[in-house]
């Protein structure tokens, strides 16, 4: 929903900076005072994420789009949620930072309860599902979809959990999940790859052969990823890096060797 | 231009046969958007009730709402009444839920099942907005439309079939006499077959199914596989 049928439907901020034609009318379809999200500015591309052996790893690049504008390289997208989760969010930015703000008025009052007990990702997970329906049901959506990862001592132990929601409130648990293009390009790679208690290199190799694909093959990608990871420690967001590209194709270097013709 | 939908089909199939004294309920468990499959193990069956067990496709983040609510009234109607809903009395609940959103609905396709009161099997098909009708066998979903006349064929009797051949007067069709008078291992056979021919064919449909039988001695569930593509 938020990446695919933007760039099929032409939607999205087409005019980006300045003029935007739609504007007058959109205050008119709100209805006057209130004004209901009709599409996502700034936004960020794919989240992946996949269960290993001490717990839950997430990835996604550090950039915020503006249409087809690359308007902010440095955005963190995965954020610590408590002492149990991660959560990274795709679509519209400024949303996410909303959604941080509920996070953190619910973990706080999870902490203000004092009662030795905190929020576990599934919790997390299922309050997102209902901000999110209940959102959708008011036609103001939240434009993410969500990525909720963590580990925390249930009654068969230690019990991993990563779960999804979207936009107008579907949501599921597996054991590898990915949004926008990382469905199509990075789920079929994990579907054939993963396997049950990876080690956390196996993981980050796996993860960084999904990154690398989604930066070779999604337009709004860029080459700083962030790799975060949730283990009964805590969580550990590591700090931004690249991935080694390779270029040197014969057809790109002489891409006009196979055309006849004057361009 | 991109504008909201606050809709999305996530596909899949729900069936129900109703028996003398069981009932089988089963559903896939693919969760799919567009032609992306979302999870292979996803879950349309949830329990209400000891004896009444609700299959639901459509929309995924309605069909949870949806359930939830109905769990929610379950237990309230249970701390009111000292007793768990009977199937009959979930059925009307339904039914008066799904209208309650008849003008934003409830993008479910809903098959309830179970034992009645006299401990025979029951079935209640439904549409998104709430009609519904108390059958002996439905299908409903993306594949109902494969499933529904392989059911017709293997489940209406005979009786039923003749009447409607020798007059036109409906008033003739006995809803219960669709109950099969099949075994409860020879239900579950024609549920995997009817299950296996909708997977060749539906697109959403597939990967595992999930099977609960519910009888006096209680709810048992059963897992097979079904082809991933």
């Amino acid at each position: 929903m938020d990446g695919f049928s933007k760039s099929i439907g032409g939607g999205g901020p087409n005019v980006p900076a300045g003029s935007h034609p739609a504007g007058g009318s959109q205050a008119a379809a709100g209805g006057g005072a209130t004004q209901r999200t009709q599409y996502p500015y700034v936004t960020g591309t794919s989240v992946i994420a996949l269960k290993y052996k001490d717990g839950v790893i997430m990835a996604c690049d550090t950039g915020a789009s503006y249409g087809s504008t690359l308007r902010y390289k440095s955005v963190e997208r995965i954020k610590a949620v408590g002492k149990h989760s991660i959560i990274g969010a795709s679509g519209e930015y400024s949303d996410f930072q909303e959604i941080l703000r509920y996070l953190d008025e619910l973990t706080l009052s999870d902490h203000m309860w004092d009662d030795g007990n905190s929020l576990g990702p599934k919790e997390i997970h299922s309050y997102l599902t209902r901000v999110m329906y209940n959102r959708r049901n008011k036609f103001d959506p939240l434009w993410n979809s969500l990525v909720i990862g963590g580990v925390k001592k249930g009654p068969k132990g230690d019990e991993k959990y990563l779960g999804m929601v979207n936009m107008i409130g579907t949501h599921f648990e597996e054991n590898h999940v990915a949004t926008g293009f990382g469905n199509h390009l990075a789920i079929p790679i994990l579907r054939a790859e993963w396997h049950e208690d990876m080690t956390f290199e196996e993981a980050v190799k796996l993860v960084e052969k999904c990154l690398l694909v989604l930066l070779y093959r999604d337009r709004s990608s860029i080459n700083k990823f962030q790799i975060a990871k949730i283990t009964t420690e805590g969580s550990t967001i590591y700090p931004p890096y690249s991935l080694k590209t390779y270029w040197g194709f014969t057809h790109f270097e002489n891409p006009a060797q196979g055309a006849v013709g004057s361009w | 231009m991109a504008r909201f939908d606050p809709y999305e089909n996530n596909g899949g199939t729900c069936v129900a046969v109703a028996g003398a004294d069981y009932c089988v309920v089963a559903a896939d468990t693919r969760l799919s958007v567009g032609y992306s499959i979302l999870s292979r193990d996803h879950s349309k069956i949830a329990q209400l009730a000891d004896k009444c067990v609700l299959a639901s496709s459509g929309f995924q983040g309605d069909i949870k709402a949806l359930q939830k609510a109905l769990a929610a009234k379950e237990l309230i109607y249970e701390h009111n009444n000292n007793k768990k809903m009977s199937c009959p009395a979930m059925a009307q609940l339904l039914s008066n839920t799904l209208y309650y959103k008849r003008f934003f609905p409830y993008y479910t396709f809903n098959v309830l099942a179970g034992l009645d009161t006299q401990g025979k099997g029951c079935v209640f098909t439904y549409d998104a907005v709430g009609s519904y009708e108390r059958t002996g066998y439905s299908a409903q979903g993306t594949g109902s439309a494969l499933m529904m006349p392989v059911l017709d064929n293997q489940l209406k009797s005979l009786v039923l079939s003749y009447c409607q051949l020798r007059t036109f007067n409906t008033k003739l069709l006995l809803v219960q006499d669709a109950v099969t008078p099949l075994s409860e291992s020879d239900a579950v056979d024609l549920v995997k077959d009817v299950f296996a021919s909708a997977t060749e064919r539906d697109i959403y449909t597939g990967d595992r199914l999930e099977i609960v039988v519910i009888n006096s001695s209680g709810t048992h569930r059963e897992c097979i596989e079904l082809r991933k593509d």
